[in-house]
């Protein structure tokens, strides 16, 4: 039983790189942009992220960069494909690049770098629980602040005036522009939040998850997560048990691995890429679930002048 | 103050010269980034732009890594004029790769020299099948082709891990990853003595104007691109889209496959981890630099080959990390796309009226 509380465990922590920055994906997507750049901003953020820890001991600085340097580099972005309506595809692609091979060159000092010890975290009283204890409340803050934050979402979107006016804007930019929205500024804002959420995940996973800094260290997180948004419908609790999901496959992968079960360590490396396939090509074949909750202007530029 | 105004009609002249001007402020950057690191600029600029060229040696070489970049950028070509995200290259490669160095592995001392075309057979159908998976499952499932594409990459990388460290590894290569070296029946014939460039480069040109040909000379090349521009004319004058979908996945899956055959059986010589180059990246870069226009892709393909190269030469003169390679590919496409903005938009003065 304690194995499978630990593997619980292992499995949340895991999900929350995904779940936070899926959940900033999903912000830019409700507004009406689709941002390709993810990948990149997170290699990006990671480096951030954990050089930031490595020159000032502080944890919570490091998630800081990470998320200044994944707002700054979606605000290069969004004003590229808000501003000069340049082919987000195209756009989002370059940054996942140019974030690949900036964080390769700019960290190459910090490859050996190590980190001050890692911090061990215990919720009071909760944490000494039998099995639910190691299960669930000796996680990171941030773990936390993953549900927290899809909590947030839910009440933004759906209960609050601004995130209605947000998925206006990416249902109809051109009514919200008409009721007098500043539909670009809007999508720009969507566009940073999305990115520092995306620099947030890059840097919990430099910083806390893995801990530690090689080129290419994303390694596909970042694709997964825009998947994400297309497997949950764009919601934002199917987003969390969505990333949850695929942290269990991540870590049943680890498992599998750990006990000994005879299959080559490369078919289990797989495995989160094909489920998301598998699962992909499972949502996207009922289109009346992928059309009740897609943004119905989602990749569509919008120029007020034209 | 600037401002930037539509322009009635798109600039003809920015349309040719916005991929300059993105190269310009490439260079700028470049040598900004070397100042900053206080690395000589002229320097910096010798090693990227006048070593690889200075010699015919050099010129080969060039001409080596442009090879692969200009086939699989010709398929990214037709995929993106048709509207087909396929951001898999690399993957098709890889799988390319594989495939060319399976049945190079079955050549004997006693095989004929026809075990190259066999070689080069299976690198374009491993990487057409690649590529049929992602048609398979956007036209099955509508499941989208950038993410399936790329996902698939990432399992490529694993496949050819898993051989190269299971089944295929060399019994005699004292336990290192990589499969036995070719037989030299299996290599593609080089063009010239002294020089590592092969037929491959012979290929990819004939590629070019084989895709001119079919992209502006004939009716299929027609349908296939008005399904990208315009998908409902595309369907009112009954061209298919998917049909479209298949030709364009199956066509830069192959290339890219093909391009993976003639590494391994031309400058590689075996399967490693370290097949994938990210050939298969850079070439969307080379696939837009060129304007997706195959004599434009003939020139973006050097030049992408040049910071292939100039990266190289980076690490080993001036101790800067391979990886600046990557940055300025990067940047390239980044200038590029906001250059683009001067073709449909143009800058003016506005002087305040107060």
């Amino acid at each position: 039983m304690e194995t499978y509380a630990l593997l619980l465990a292992a499995t949340l922590n895991a999900g929350t790189v995904l779940a936070l920055a899926a959940l900033g994906l999903l912000v830019n997507e409700k507004a009406g942009v689709v941002n390709l750049g993810a990948e990149g901003m997170m290699l990006c953020a990671a480096l951030a992220g954990f050089a930031a820890v490595v020159h000032t001991g502080s944890d919570w600085l490091g998630f800081a960069a990470g998320m200044g340097a994944g707002a700054l580099l979606a605000a290069l972005f969004g004003g590229l494909v808000i501003w000069l309506n340049t082919n987000p595809y195209a756009t989002g692609l370059a940054l996942s690049l140019f974030g690949a091979g900036f964080s390769a060159f700019a960290g190459i000092g910090y490859v050996q770098a190590k980190l001050p010890e890692r911090p061990q975290f215990a919720v009071p009283g909760l944490a000494d629980l039998p099995l639910l204890g190691p299960a669930l409340f000796r996680q990171h803050p941030l773990v936390y602040v993953s549900i927290a934050l899809t909590l947030g979402l839910i009440w933004f979107l759906y209960r609050s005036r601004a995130g209605l006016v947000l998925r206006a804007v990416g249902e109809s930019p051109a009514s919200a522009h008409a009721l007098g929205y500043p539909v670009r500024r809007i999508r720009l804002a969507a566009v940073v939040a999305g990115g520092a959420l995306c620099g947030l995940a890059g840097a919990y996973l430099s910083v806390s998850y893995t801990p530690l800094w090689v080129e290419g260290m994303v390694a596909g997180k970042g694709w997964i997560a825009l998947a994400l948004t297309t497997f949950a419908t764009w919601r934002p609790a199917r987003v969390l048990l969505g990333a949850w999901l695929f942290g269990g496959v991540t870590m049943l992968q680890f498992h599998l691995q750990g006990s000994g079960v005879e299959v080559p360590s490369q078919w289990l490396t797989m495995l989160p890429y094909l489920a998301t396939i598998a699962v992909l090509a499972l949502i996207s074949g009922k289109p009346e679930w992928i059309r009740a909750n897609m943004p119905a202007s989602l990749g569509k530029p919008f120029d007020p002048g034209a | 103050m600037l401002r930037l105004e539509p322009r009635a009609q798109a600039s003809a002249f920015w349309r040719q010269a916005s991929p300059l001007l993105a190269l310009l402020i490439t260079v700028a950057l470049g040598v900004a980034l070397f100042a900053a690191l206080g690395k000589d600029p002229l320097k910096g600029l010798q090693v990227f732009f006048w070593e690889p060229v200075k010699s015919a040696y050099a010129l080969g070489e060039l001409m080596v890594k442009a090879t692969p970049l200009l086939i699989i950028a010709l398929g990214l070509a037709l995929c993106f004029r048709s509207n087909v995200w396929n951001i898999g290259a690399e993957g098709q490669f890889i799988l390319g790769a594989v495939a060319a160095g399976g049945v190079a592995l079955l050549a004997g001392p006693d095989t004929g020299r026809w075990i190259v075309l066999a070689v080069l057979a299976a690198g374009v159908l491993g990487g057409m099948a690649w590529a049929g998976l992602t048609a398979w499952l956007r036209d099955r499932c509508n499941a989208n082709e950038i993410l399936v594409s790329l996902m698939l990459v990432y399992v490529a990388e694993m496949v050819l891990s898993y051989l190269v460290y299971g089944p295929w590894k060399d019994p005699a290569g004292y336990n290192f990853p990589q499969t036995r070296t070719f037989e030299a029946v299996t290599q593609v014939p080089r063009l010239m003595v002294g020089s590592r460039v092969t037929v491959g480069l012979l290929l990819a040109l004939a590629g070019a104007a084989l895709l001119w040909l079919f992209l502006f000379r004939t009716r299929a090349g027609f349908a296939q691109q008005v399904g990208g521009l315009a998908p409902a004319a595309a369907r009112y004058a009954g061209f298919s889209s998917r049909r479209a979908l298949w030709l364009a996945l199956l066509a830069s899956g192959g290339a890219a496959g093909l391009a993976g055959a003639l590494e391994v059986a031309g400058p590689l010589g075996q399967l490693t981890p370290h097949v994938p180059a990210g050939y298969g990246f850079a070439a969307i870069i080379v696939a837009f630099v060129g304007r997706l226009h195959p004599v434009g892709m003939v020139f973006s393909a050097v030049l992408m080959s040049l910071f292939y190269i100039g990266g190289e030469l980076a690490q080993s003169r001036l101790g800067l990390p391979k990886a600046i390679t990557g940055v300025f590919q990067g940047l390239l496409l980044f200038t590029l796309l906001a250059c683009d903005t001067l073709v449909t938009h143009r800058l003016t003065w506005l002087r305040r009226a107060d």
